[in-house]
């Protein structure tokens, strides 16, 4: 009972305090609506929109929620108010959990913004929403871990942020949303394997298009093993240099 | 027996090859308040981080209330309050939702902490403060939202890491004042300072930190005790003289005296067995040396402080100094 008072609260603040602040909400709805209309307008036929949308859905994702992290934890721990947190008696899983689980939230709603806006242009007939929404919330838990691992492993917010572009534009152009997997040179293609993102969005080509390449209950399996690898990796960090 | 709630054993911290804290040994008992001095680096807050759960002690033991808690010091984390040295509050947060924030972390329900942390800003003349946000706050107005925020779940011990640093004369009295009432409440203080006069004033007991280890240990006035054994006796002479004039004289007629130079023509004798004041003197007159003054200095904690660590009063002064800016 303990914790889960303090694990809302955590999450609560985060909410208040970040997510909910104007700047993060427009950056939610700009982001995925500034992809939209650029291919859009480039392209003018409602069809490929549809083929577009799993892409802009899985960046939103992965921008929203990857840069969140670095200020619910980087910044917070250079104010040194993150240090408060530790010295409660939460234990630190749950606390980590307490920090990440507003910003995959964060996350899955950003997803949708691109799908709203598309149902204004086209219908969206034939669409898996189950997969759409499970893979849309296993994307959004690897990518907030993949904003954890980050955010643990520097200490100044513009190096998270460096850092995350650092792994966020490759992922984009080698996750086979712009370049189909096939038309990559093959260790090029062997790197796409590494990268949940790779998943993710055959995950929403197979939902929406029905043209992924890989089997369902393999790409849910693989992004799952990335989240717990990311969330390890970042709670070993934190104990061994956090808590010095 | 006194009853300890803290009990330490060869805490010791290194890092990498540099020993920050080497086997210190010490108990805190219920209700007293318990002061660290030493001067910047002693490690006095890698001690507290420690104890708290921030670091990971290298070697030793921490008890609290008797037991092992070494390995996994957040199973206390909830009997122990922090009020850490730099402020670690949210700057976006008002001084009310702070509290109650705080509160939340140690599972407190809404009505209960709101209710607490009402009244702790009452007690603290926060009130209206309590609207305004964090970062509009004063240095020292930060420091009491620290401190109730510290104390908002009723902690039975709480870690003061030098809680007057910093801040104007009036807020440091505010401040003290706070403690000891917390204190008389029943609350367990342990705190760090590098201000000798307010370990004297505060502390039930101190130890002296110095690169590390603790020098000596010991309530105030068996501390004290140690150097009243000694007098000393202060001269201010009329125009310059030289400590030459008389030195050599002086020490063949008064042979268990010490002579020191503080400054011009002030000079202090000290001496482990009393002497009275008329020898001095005449031995003054008889050298055509005019007294102008004669004192007997009281010993202070501070004397007791330079007296065993080595470190001179100059020293702790400019590192406070240094501190503030
Ligand atoms: N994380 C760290 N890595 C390496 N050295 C450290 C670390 N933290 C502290 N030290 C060193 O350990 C020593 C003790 O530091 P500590 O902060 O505990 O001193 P302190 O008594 O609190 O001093 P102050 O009065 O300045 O607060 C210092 O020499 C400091 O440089
Ligand atoms: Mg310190």
């Amino acid at each position: 009972m303990k914790t889960a008072i303090a694990f809302w609260n955590i999450m609560l603040k985060d909410f208040r305090n970040y997510y909910l602040k104007p700047p993060n909400i427009s950056w939610g709805i700009i982001f995925p609506f500034a992809w939209m209309l650029m291919f859009f307008l480039k392209s003018q036929t409602p069809v490929d929109v549809r083929a577009i949308l799993p892409g802009i859905m899985a960046m939103s994702i992965l921008f929203g929620t990857t840069s969140l992290l670095s200020v619910t934890i980087t910044f917070e721990r250079r104010s040194r108010s993150f240090d408060r947190l530790l010295l409660s008696p939460i234990s630190l899983t749950w606390l980590m959990l307490a920090k990440t689980l507003g910003a995959i939230l964060f996350g899955i709603v950003n997803a949708f913004v691109p799908v709203l806006i598309a149902l204004f242009f086209v219908n969206l007939p034939h669409i898996n929403w189950v997969i759409v929404f499970m893979s849309v919330i296993f994307i959004a838990i690897t990518s907030t871990f993949l904003g954890l691992f980050i955010a643990v492993s520097v200490s100044e917010v513009f190096e998270a942020q460096t850092f995350s572009n650092f792994f966020r534009f490759p992922m984009v152009f080698l996750c086979g949303l712009f370049i189909p997997l096939g038309q990559l040179p093959v260790y090029v293609r062997l790197l796409s394997y590494f990268i949940p993102l790779t998943y993710g969005a055959d995950l929403l080509k197979t939902a929406i298009n029905q043209d992924g390449h890989i089997t369902v209950p393999i790409s849910f399996s693989i992004l799952i093993i990335f989240s717990i690898v990311l969330f390890l990796f970042s709670k070993r960090n934190i104990q061994h240099k956090w808590i010095y | 027996m006194e009853q300890h709630i803290l009990k330490v054993e060869n805490l010791t911290k290194k890092f990498n090859d540099f020993l920050a804290v080497d086997s210190l040994n010490f108990s805190v008992l219920k209700n007293e308040i318990f002061g660290f001095l030493g001067p910047n680096g002693a490690g006095k807050t890698t001690t507290i981080n420690m104890l708290t759960g921030l670091a990971r002690p290298t070697s030793g033991s921490i008890f609290f209330n008797g037991k092992d808690y070494t390995a996994h010091i957040k199973k206390a984390q909830e009997i122990i309050g922090i009020v850490p040295d730099e402020s670690n509050l949210y700057e976006e947060l008002d001084g009310f939702e702070n509290l109650c924030f705080c509160a939340s972390l140690y599972g407190i329900e809404k009505t209960e902490r709101e209710h607490r942390a009402r009244n702790l800003l009452r007690q603290f003349n926060l009130t209206e403060a309590g609207k305004r946000l964090y970062k509009s706050y004063s240095k020292g107005m930060k420091r009491k939202l620290t401190i109730a925020a510290g104390i908002i779940h009723q902690p039975s011990v709480l870690f003061l890491d030098e809680p007057t640093t910093g801040i104007d004369v009036a807020s440091a009295r505010q401040i003290r004042l706070l403690i000891k009432s917390l204190n008389e409440t029943g609350t367990t203080i342990f705190m760090t300072t590098h201000y000798i006069e307010e370990a004297e004033r505060l502390c039930h007991r101190i130890a002296f930190i110095v690169k590390g280890q603790i020098i000596k240990i010991g309530a105030i006035h068996d501390l004290m005790e140690d150097a009243q054994k000694e007098a000393i006796i202060q001269f201010s002479f009329d125009g310059i003289v030289q400590l030459s004039q008389f030195e050599y004289d002086f020490l063949q007629q008064f042979s268990q005296c010490k002579l020191t130079h503080i400054q011009e023509s002030v000079f202090q004798v000290r001496s482990a067995i009393a002497h009275d004041l008329m020898s001095l003197m005449s031995f003054f007159d008889s050298r055509g040396i005019k007294v102008m003054e004669a004192k007997i200095i009281k010993p202070s904690l501070e004397e007791v402080f330079v007296k065993i660590t080595g470190i001179e009063r100059e020293v702790m002064k400019k590192e406070k100094e240094g501190k503030k800016k």
